[in-house]
């Protein structure tokens, strides 16, 4: 059971140029929880989410997923727990057509051809992509993209969903399927955004990031709603003032 | 640079292209790998001053383009592309043979001259060809066959990989021109300018790419891609291998020419 669990603690990220894009946030994530990942641009919230499935390994302080570190040794297992959306949807379509990449995450978790693109097709139906199935990702518009890259994680039957600005993109429509989806969802979640109306809806819980460092940890409505310190770090508070 | 784009968008057409349904589409890839290789081996077991007799061989190009639905000006592109490197390749050869072995009208053709025609229309035909199986096949498809037919692993993942990297690299400098485009008013890439340019597409496409492999990573992916829907080698493949090797054959010991009465006069020599 203990593997819908997510502990970072500590957690120290320096880019090779020298940015130190994470100094030792440490919070836990519980099962079936929605947390909201917010903070202004560049305060490293991608960095933070690419710890948890092992794309980026921690330089100092340690992520684990359920039972198991993040470590070189674990990675395939992690993996198959914490499915990643990606912040640029190019970064995740890459086979010729929409169906084959939606279905590359089942594939190499060794489920047969057809059995694959059955959860492929599942998938994409999910996040009202089933008409694109045929076209190639890169044909596609960038709302469109970024339902397939989520389809593309839908389909590996992820435990944890680490989402990184799913709403950027989609259209008012496309918006609202979104957060109905991730609403309905029992995995946990983690999403980071810049889209605070998103986040106050699925999110009951927010962790803010200021350059590097976890600087709030609470119940959404209340850190999004103290204008003071939401400005202190750089954010806009949400409602926005009548 | 603009001929960047074009290429580009010629990959990306190979690539609509590859998910036609015709008859040569359906058809086992292997079956067309091999019957490329058959052909490739036969244009290169010809002697070096051949020129009419290799005519005939254009036939298959010319029947799987048109069977495949591949538009003749997108071939015609492609091969154009690689028209220079076979001329520099040959530039040199009829320098080095003067002895005029053919009477063209009023015109002495020497060895070298003719050593040279043979091999632009050698180059052509392998560019046509390779251009039409790609268009007909598929990448994705065509390494796995190579796959599928002993290959080295590594070798058709690469080429896969090497196809899907050159779309990335393409797709940057594509965004990065056009960006550029909308702010330089027409104003052509100064010299300074371009090294810079080249440098930052370079490290662009560098950073593109391994994100790209950090997301397959993310998705489970060990090195090895998944196979594609694999077809069997059934009749239809037999008959297309086994039919266009014997007219490969017939082609090359048969002087076909000589008996369909020769384009040029004198091919053989
Ligand atoms: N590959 C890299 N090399 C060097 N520095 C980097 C690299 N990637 C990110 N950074 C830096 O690390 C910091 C955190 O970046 P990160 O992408 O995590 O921010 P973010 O919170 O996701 O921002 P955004 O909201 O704009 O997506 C930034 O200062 C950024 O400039
Ligand atoms: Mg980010």
């Amino acid at each position: 059971m203990s593997h819908h669990l997510v502990e970072v603690r500590e957690l120290r990220h320096a880019y090779p140029d020298g940015t130190l894009a994470l100094d030792g946030p440490t919070f836990t994530l519980h099962h079936g929880e929605a947390v909201a990942l917010v903070g202004a641009n560049g305060a490293g919230k991608s960095t933070l989410l690419k710890h948890l499935n092992g794309t980026l390994r921690a330089a100092s302080g340690e992520v684990r997923v359920g039972e198991l570190p993040v470590q070189a040794e674990t990675l395939a297992q992690v993996r198959r727990t914490v499915g990643m959306v990606f912040q640029d949807p190019d970064d995740m379509l890459f086979m010729p057509t929409v169906l084959e990449d939606v279905a590359f995450g089942p594939r190499n978790l060794g489920f047969p051809p057809p059995e694959a693109e059955a959860r492929a097709r599942v998938a994409l139906g999910q996040v009202g992509a089933a008409h694109l199935a045929a076209k190639a990702p890169y044909h596609l518009s960038v709302g469109e993209k970024r339902r397939c890259a989520l389809a593309a994680v839908l389909a590996m039957g992820p435990d944890i969903l680490v989402l990184d600005e799913p709403s950027t993109g989609l259209d008012p429509r496309g918006r609202r399927l979104l957060v109905g989806l991730l609403q309905a969802f029992t995995h946990t979640r983690i999403i980071a955004t810049h889209d605070l109306d998103l986040a106050s809806r699925l999110c009951p819980r927010t962790l803010v990031l200021h350059r590097g460092r976890l600087v709030a940890d609470g119940p959404t409505r209340a850190i999004l709603a103290d204008r003071a310190r939401m400005e202190s770090w750089d954010l806009e508070a949400w409602p926005p003032e009548a | 640079m603009p001929s960047l784009a074009a290429a580009l968008l010629d990959l990306r057409e190979l690539d609509r292209l590859a998910r036609l349904d015709t008859p040569v589409h359906r058809l086992d890839p292997r079956a067309k790998v091999l019957a490329t290789a058959a052909f490739l081996a036969t244009l290169a077991s010809f002697g070096p001053r051949e020129v009419s007799a290799l005519l005939p061989l254009a036939l298959f190009p010319v029947a799987l383009a048109a069977l495949g639905e591949v538009p003749f000006g997108l071939l015609a592109r492609k091969t154009l592309l690689g028209l220079p490197f076979i001329l520099v390749l040959g530039a040199f050869l009829p320098w080095v043979d003067r002895v005029p072995v053919l009477q063209l009208g009023p015109l002495a053709v020497s060895g070298g001259w003719l050593a040279f025609a043979s091999l632009l229309v050698r180059g052509l035909l392998a560019m046509v060809t390779a251009t039409a199986l790609v268009a007909v096949t598929g990448f994705g498809d065509l390494c796995a066959a190579l796959d599928r037919l002993g290959a080295p692993r590594a070798f058709s993942q690469q080429l896969l990989f090497l196809h899907r990297y050159l779309f990335l690299a393409g797709e940057e400098t594509g965004r990065a021109l056009q960006a550029r485009e909308l702010r330089a008013f027409g104003r052509p890439l100064a010299p300074r300018e371009y090294g810079a340019f080249a440098g930052h597409l370079l490290t662009r496409s560098w950073e593109r790419a391994e994100r790209v492999h950090a997301a397959l990573r993310a998705r489970g992916f060990d090195g090895v891609l998944p196979a594609r829907a694999q077809t069997a080698f059934g009749t239809g493949a037999w008959g297309f291998l086994l039919g266009w090797s014997a007219f490969f054959f017939l082609c090359r010991w048969l002087a076909l020419p000589a008996l369909l009465g020769g384009l040029l006069a004198g091919g053989g020599s």
